[in-house]
């Protein structure tokens, strides 16, 4: 069954986003692991090429091995730097600069946060943010809400992918307004990818099943109880959900229709 | 020999002077190819450390990339 899986995936366009193409349409986080070890194991099983990072300053009072890429081997995976923490246009823009200067790409995770309780997204902030880091050549992935409107703004101002949320970011909600994230990738002619809250395997399927490009999480994986395992289950999920969209689902009813035929009954 | 003090992450350090900002990294043992070095808010590329000297109450922000989602 598996290898029916992986061939029918490879009928499936790649995921391209500013450019850079991946077979995965799987992101994922680098935060929260209780160990580097687990982190890297879990990586591995969710089978993504994009891995987002923070950009922190070195603590100088401890190991100087604590640095990511002590661990994360970046000629193996593709590091997308982010601007979580930022709540301003201008702080988020210095954030960025910063990941870029690691030197790796010019891809952003942008986020401009409005409120410390919810995390979402202060909207005018972030379309400021894109429209300053896209015209310095930037390719930026600004998370958002799933607002239609900030996500059709976001394209203008020259967004590479724009990533509305399921839900709050590490609350594990799952995809609270399916409704919402279906118009925005109806609307937008750049990648769709939603990122954060998603909690468990059936929410990542059910994002995937409203046509969008991709997801990307990180908490659902990191604290799970056995990491790995979920992020193997991630990966399913995400190509299960991913078919069923590509495969067009049976229309809903409200009345039953036998499978069986009806005719030859004795 | 001179005395600089400057601010580093926030901190004031006192390092040996003159010194340049790839001798910064050196006293403070740290990897110039894992580090991005912000020099009074200006980014200072690398290929730049070993030229840019670092003036007394400079502000030195020094980053790396650590785990986020």
């Amino acid at each position: 069954m598996a290898t029916t899986i992986q061939e029918q995936t490879l009928t499936d366009t790649p995921l391209t986003v500013g450019g850079r193409s991946f077979r995965s349409r799987l992101l994922v986080g680098t935060g929260k692991y209780r160990s580097n070890a687990e982190m890297v194991r879990a990586i591995e099983a969710s089978g993504a090429e994009v891995v987002t990072v923070a950009v922190r300053r070195v603590d100088l009072d401890r190991s100087k091995e604590e640095g990511l890429l002590y661990h994360l081997d970046p000629t193996r995976y593709f590091l997308l730097a982010n601007t979580a923490g930022c709540y301003t246009a201008d702080e988020a823009i210095r954030y960025a600069r910063l990941g870029r200067e690691a030197g790796f790409n010019d891809f952003v995770k942008l986020e401009v946060i409005g409120d410390r309780e919810t995390l979402l997204p202060d909207t005018a902030g972030l379309i400021s943010a894109t429209t300053t880091l896209a015209a310095e050549g930037f390719q930026v992935m600004a998370y958002t809400n799933d607002d239609l409107i900030t996500a059709l703004r976001l394209e203008d101002a020259g967004a590479a992918a724009v990533m509305p949320l399921a839900s709050p970011i590490g609350s594990g909600l799952g995809l609270l307004n399916p409704y919402s994230i279906r118009t925005i990738k109806k609307r937008l002619k750049v990648p769709v990818l939603v990122d954060a809250g998603v909690g468990t395997a059936s929410d990542a399927c059910i994002t995937m099943e409203q046509g969008v490009d991709g997801i990307l999480m990180n908490t659902a994986i990191a604290e799970a109880e056995d990491a790995a395992t979920m992020a193997l289950a991630m990966r399913y999920a995400v190509e299960a959900g991913r078919l069923a969209f590509l495969s067009g689902r049976m229309p809903r009813r409200e009345v039953a229709a036998p499978s069986s035929p009806l005719k030859g009954m004795l | 020999m001179t005395r600089l003090t400057v601010i580093v992450n926030g901190d004031q350090r006192v390092i040996d002077g003159p010194a340049t900002l790839a001798d910064l990294l050196r006293q403070l043992d740290l990897d110039p190819r894992m580090v991005v070095v912000e020099l009074n808010r200006e980014i200072v590329r690398r290929p730049r450390l070993a030229e840019t000297e670092v003036q007394h109450g400079d502000s030195v922000e020094l980053v790396h990339f650590v785990g986020g989602g």
